[in-house]
């Protein structure tokens, strides 16, 4: 056990997808041709005058009302000036000192325990440009149709205290985005981004040690990563009675270590002021209402639900409502008789593992949430045994359907007459007699024997609980 | 820019109350990726140190309970619509690129990440 406190903070950057950029009509749009979607506003010409999208502005507030951030009411945007290639106006439109949204915070849970983690602010910005490193090391390329795109970045308080809580912490931000729906929230696209504040202090200590900032996390896994190996190195650093140096560090998963990428030396000055050509911002009551009332239930509250009225685990509710798609799926399939609790086990059992295998979502399948029911409801009726279910099942998630249809269809239906289960069955027993004779003199094992031979020959139809009680009649008459 | 006010004392009995020094012209300077010979950044420094110097008679007005201001217009929420129009063509927009590859642009390779 660590004599060390970790203490993290996550600055999230996520994309909003909004039609168009934040300041200027071109399209906002991911995996377009190089430089297509440029105009001279976003590529910082002069004498030109942008101008804010109202959209963004509005998924900006949502996300802050989402995130129980108090609202801006009278707000600005600031100019933050660098000199960096993808950035062609050599300063970005961001907020400073009046962010959107302030003192929100989102609950998470690890472990079992509920915690409470701080959003100290949130505010709106413009996205810079994508630098493609020439492999040869002869330069880097700019593609500038990203530049100008809208950005919320949303710093938390330094309030984790381990990797797994940042990554409960990231899991949960995504989640209240898509709900919301003004994000993809894609790590691999990069409308999801994450920087890492760490620092480690003894226990008991209550200032703060000396940070560092982890930079290139492309993956909830690299947070993890990443944070678990900066605690153990400066840990090391202290324990060699060394000094932990303010500086930016990236991790790289091929080696799970994080290499030094900037010292203080080179710390920023922005020279931030006013941003002269955007008019200031006034947030009223009516507008906050407006967009409080477009946000749907959120993860937490559904989560609340599924335990509370619907009897699942506090563990199946988390992990069903960690994306609204499946979540949407679980809600449209329990709409009518179907038992929340199979229809759940159904999800987090065969379907998830399917979705896994095909690295598919649940709205990519052609198997519909009603279809699922449907065949749930089959299997609580009797009318197919769960054997059979499988087999319907993959039919269904492969190339959807009716479950009702593709049973008869299939003539896949439970045999559950016991005349026509005695008809199937006695000659094989005659046939096995041996094994009847030998589970009466105690070999438990020749039963499971002869239900399988029974299975066998009625393809999986028959009823397993009528089988097994048929047989032991039988054996009970010898 | 900067209220506070340096003293240079020359070694005389003359004492020349500057409002910037040479140094922070020089940071200034590096901030905006420009670099000056000695001779220019005593200029500069002059120059700066007039139009602070001219820009300081704002604070013999009392602004006491007057709000920061940020925008003169008397004007709040201006936006645009969220919908697309047309960009220019990729040739257009890349026609000041000295150096260009595969529709991008070409700069020197840049260390840190993006």
């Amino acid at each position: 056990m660590s004599n060390f406190e970790t203490i993290i903070g996550l600055e999230v950057h996520v994309e909003l997808k909004t039609k168009t950029k934040a300041f200027c009509g071109c399209a906002n749009e991911f995996g377009a041709a190089p430089n297509t979607h440029t105009c001279p506003i976003c590529l910082g010409h002069p004498g030109v005058l942008p101008i804010l999208n109202e959209e963004a502005v509005d998924f900006a507030i949502k996300a802050a009302l989402a995130l129980n951030c108090d609202i801006t009411r009278e707000t600005k945007f600031d100019r933050k000036n660098y000199f960096y290639p993808d950035n062609p106006k050599a300063y970005q439109i961001s907020q400073f000192d009046k962010p959107i949204g302030r003192n929100g915070s989102i609950e998470i849970e690890v472990d079992g325990v509920k915690k409470k983690i701080g959003v100290h602010r949130l505010h709106l910005e413009e996205d810079a440009g994508k630098l493609n490193h020439l492999e040869d090391g002869s330069g880097s390329l700019v593609d500038f149709n990203r530049v100008g795109t809208p950005l919320i970045e949303i710093v938390s308080e330094a309030d984790m205290r381990s990797p797994k809580e940042a990554y409960a912490y990231l899991e949960k931000l995504k989640a209240i985005m898509q709900y919301i729906d003004v994000s993809d929230v894609k790590m691999e696209e990069g409308s999801l981004r994450c920087d890492a504040n760490i620092s480690i202090r003894p226990f008991g200590q209550t200032t703060f040690g000396t940070k560092t900032e982890l930079k290139n996390l492309n993956s909830f896994t690299f947070v993890e990563k990443g944070i678990a190996y900066e605690e153990r190195r400066q840990e090391k650093v202290l324990l060699s009675g060394g000094q932990v140096e303010q500086e930016t560090r990236r991790y790289n998963d091929a080696t799970k270590t994080t290499t030094l990428m900037r010292g203080k030396e080179g710390s920023d000055d922005y020279r931030y002021f006013p941003e002269p050509d955007i008019i200031k911002l006034k947030i009223d009551d009516a507008w906050i209402d407006r967009l409080q009332a477009e946000i749907p239930e959120l993860p937490d509250s559904r989560q609340k639900r599924y335990v509370e009225e619907m009897g699942l685990t506090d563990y199946d509710a988390m992990v069903l409502t960690q994306q609204k798609t499946m979540s949407d799926y679980f809600e449209t399939a329990t709409a009518g008789d179907a038992d929340p609790k199979l229809v759940a086990n159904w999800l987090m059992g065969e379907v998830s593992a399917y979705l896994n295998s095909k690295y598919l979502t649940i709205d990519e399948v052609p198997m519909k949430p009603e279809a699922l029911a449907k065949l749930v409801q089959l299997i609580e009726k009797g009318t197919i045994s769960s054997k059979i279910a499988k087999k319907v099942f993959k039919d269904l998630i492969e190339k959807g359907g009716d479950p009702e249809e593709i049973v008869k269809a299939k003539g896949l239906v439970q045999i559950s007459d016991e005349g026509a289960l005695r008809d199937l069955m006695l000659p094989i027993l005659e046939a096995n007699k041996q094994s009847m004779i030998d589970y009466k003199n105690g070999k438990d094992r020749a039963l499971g024997f002869l239900v399988g031979q029974v299975m066998k020959a009625s393809h999986g139809k028959a009823n397993p609980t009528m089988v097994n009680q048929i047989i032991l009649e039988e054996i009970d008459k010898l | 820019m900067n209220d506070q006010i340096f003293s240079l004392n020359l070694g005389m009995e003359v004492t020349i109350v500057s409002r910037i020094s040479e140094e922070e012209v020089k940071y200034v300077a590096n901030l905006a990726r420009l670099s000056f010979s000695d001779e220019e950044i005593k200029t500069f420094t002059t120059q700066l140190d007039d139009i602070i110097g001219f820009a300081e008679q704002l604070n013999e007005l009392n602004t006491e309970g007057v709000e920061p201001t940020t925008h003169v217009l008397d004007m709040h929420n201006v936006m645009r619509k969220d919908q697309v129009v047309p960009s220019l063509p990729r040739e257009e927009a890349l026609k000041n690129a000295p150096l260009q590859e595969e529709g991008q642009v070409k700069v020197p390779l840049i260390m840190e990440a993006d």
